[in-house]
């Protein structure tokens, strides 16, 4: 009985989305922030979520994330229920700031998820020092967040999000707030993750070049209401690096994300 | 270049300015000890028709028996008499008589802030505490203290209470307001990103307070304490004054204007100031103290 529901979920996708809509309820008037939204992630996909503000792309997130509740249609995530997935921590969600808790130190910060999980204090230990050297911050464990830079901080945020090794990674422009010379290292930085950790990426961003970049799959939003407007596969080899930008090929998929954005735009209007 | 070293000396640290500041204060001090005891001083001048010089004027308004202001030294002599000559077991003595205030306002103060503790995470916590608690809490703190302790005491004392409770209680009254509104924004200051967070991990309400609501509000927690501790003692001290209390520095005040020995109260109230200045001092050091170990920025 196990094993057929197991291989049922295997067989299913980390993630299905089928005629979902969210509706907030406004004084004025509803706001129809996800409208028909259908989606299917595959484990161990990185897809991106792209669209001007306002298009429903984090909503669409926190849905996921189980932090906000759809309003009719339904989503599974691993076979569950979106609650369920939260409580069995199946993701570790990073927000577009840090959310580093000011008074504790950066690996007491990483062992937040990991005391509400009860792991012993050695394994936190161990686990904080596994995922500080995967986000090359090792020596910094008894700095506070104020001692970090931007960029930094974010990456204890990913660690803190990997710790306690989640199926899936949920990104909320998690670096819309940095230089473009940090965000450029951390896209690549966030590719060799993803390569070694094998975790299905859901990856919110309003920038053309970072999707394409990072993504296997890259999902064009246009507002209001929130809908999806195309499903883009790319197919760079995951070993890429920043080079690859320069590329035929990653301008012709640049160029298809930037229609699509396009189209939403005129149809929205 | 001496002369300027000096005047930067003077201007530049932390004593100096101190230094400069109270010397200006003991100087109005003496000119306005002049001024309120000379009316007095000439009556009785003119009265037995004596010739008299300002400096003889200074001099006599310096050291009335019972003056309108002692003059700085004459509190001085009046707190050492009362706190170094006699036995501190002496119902003369000032030591005495701030031990009876410190030990009730330290009750009332610990009392307030644990009351002040749980009422702000019920308000937090329980909607229904939210609506119907507050507006009581405010009211509580629009009756004036004077007006509203002479009552608590006589009820309390009709009830058999005496002593330190109702003296504490008075103080808990003034301490657990400054603690509720504080910890009430302290404790609702996580950003929602934050509780966002917590419900990602999905935590319970216990962790969420545990871990995040609780030591987010430490800061909001000490700066209400700061303003408690002091109104600790001033409750401590009201609460001294209607009983017709043996002890305590509130009852040192009363005697002291029943023989109008203005020496006396000024002492009282010195000690008074010196009490109420030490204890938000040591509230700070473990503010400090605190803040150095949650790693925050001072």
């Amino acid at each position: 009985m196990a094993k057929s529901s197991s291989s049922k979920i295997s067989e299913s996708s980390t993630i299905d989305i089928n005629n979902l809509f969210l509706t907030f309820e406004t004084q004025s008037e509803p706001v129809h922030a996800l409208s028909d939204i259908n989606l299917k992630v595959e484990a161990g996909d990185f897809v991106s979520l792209i669209g001007p503000s306002g298009c429903g792309k984090t909503t669409l997130l926190r849905v996921i994330a189980d932090l906000e509740k759809p309003t009719s249609g339904s989503i599974t995530v691993e076979g569950k229920s979106t609650h369920q997935a939260r409580l069995d921590k199946s993701y570790g969600y990073v927000f577009q700031t840090p959310a580093l808790l000011p008074w504790r130190n950066i690996e007491s910060n990483i062992h937040l998820p990991l005391e509400m999980s009860g792991y012993s204090k050695s394994e936190q230990k161990k686990l904080s020092q596994k995922y500080l050297s995967l986000v090359s911050l090792t020596g910094f464990e008894k700095k506070y967040p104020w001692q970090l830079s931007g960029g930094m901080q974010q990456r204890v945020s990913i660690a803190r999000a990997l710790s306690f090794d989640p199926d899936m990674l949920l990104m909320d422009e998690p670096f819309g707030a940095l230089d473009e010379i940090t965000r450029d290292r951390l896209n690549e930085e966030l590719l060799r993750l993803w390569e070694q950790t094998q975790k299905t990426v859901v990856f919110v961003t309003h920038s053309i070049p970072e999707a394409v970049f990072l993504s296997s799959k890259i999902v064009v939003m246009s507002a209001r209401p929130g809908k999806i407007i195309d499903v883009i596969d790319t197919n760079f080899p995951k070993d890429r690096n920043l080079d690859i930008r320069e590329s035929k090929e990653f301008l012709k998929v640049s160029q298809l994300v930037r229609e699509g954005l396009k189209e939403g735009h005129s149809d929205g209007s | 270049m001496e002369a300027n070293r000096l005047f930067s000396m003077l201007i530049g640290g932390t004593i100096g300015p101190v230094v400069i500041l109270v010397t200006a204060i003991i100087m109005i001090w003496y000119a306005g000890a002049v001024y309120l005891n000379s009316s007095f001083l000439i009556d009785r001048y003119e009265k037995n028709n004596i010739e008299w010089t300002f400096s003889q004027l200074a001099s006599d308004s310096w050291s009335m028996e019972r003056p309108v202001l002692p003059s700085p030294h004459q509190i001085a002599k009046e707190l050492k008499k009362t706190i170094w000559d006699k036995k501190i077991t002496s119902p003369r003595s000032l030591v005495y008589h701030s031990r009876v205030t410190l030990s009730s306002a330290m009750v009332g103060f610990v009392m307030g802030t644990f009351l002040g503790i749980v009422l702000s995470v019920g308000i937090v916590y329980v909607a229904a505490l939210d609506r119907t608690l507050m507006p009581w809490i405010i009211t509580s703190q629009t009756i004036p203290i004077l007006a509203i302790a002479p009552m608590i005491v006589v009820v309390l004392g009709s009830m058999g209470i005496i002593g330190l409770v109702p003296k504490a209680m008075i103080s808990t009254y003034l301490c657990f307001f400054p603690v509720v509104v504080g910890m009430v924004k302290g404790l609702r200051s996580p950003s929602i990103i934050l509780v966002d967070l917590m419900n990602s991990y999905s935590a319970s309400k216990v962790e969420v307070f545990w871990k995040l609501r609780l030591p987010a509000s430490l800061p909001y927690l000490f700066a209400s304490l700061k303003v408690a501790i002091a109104l600790s003692v001033v409750g401590a001290i009201v609460a001294e004054l209607p009983a017709g209390a043996q002890g305590g520095l509130g009852a040192r005040l009363l005697s002291g204007s029943y023989y109008g020995q203005t020496s006396l109260i000024w002492a009282a109230l010195i000690t008074a100031s010196v009490i109420s200045a030490t204890l938000v001092t040591i509230v700070g050091r473990m503010e400090r103290a605190v803040n150095n170990r949650m790693g925050l920025q001072i």
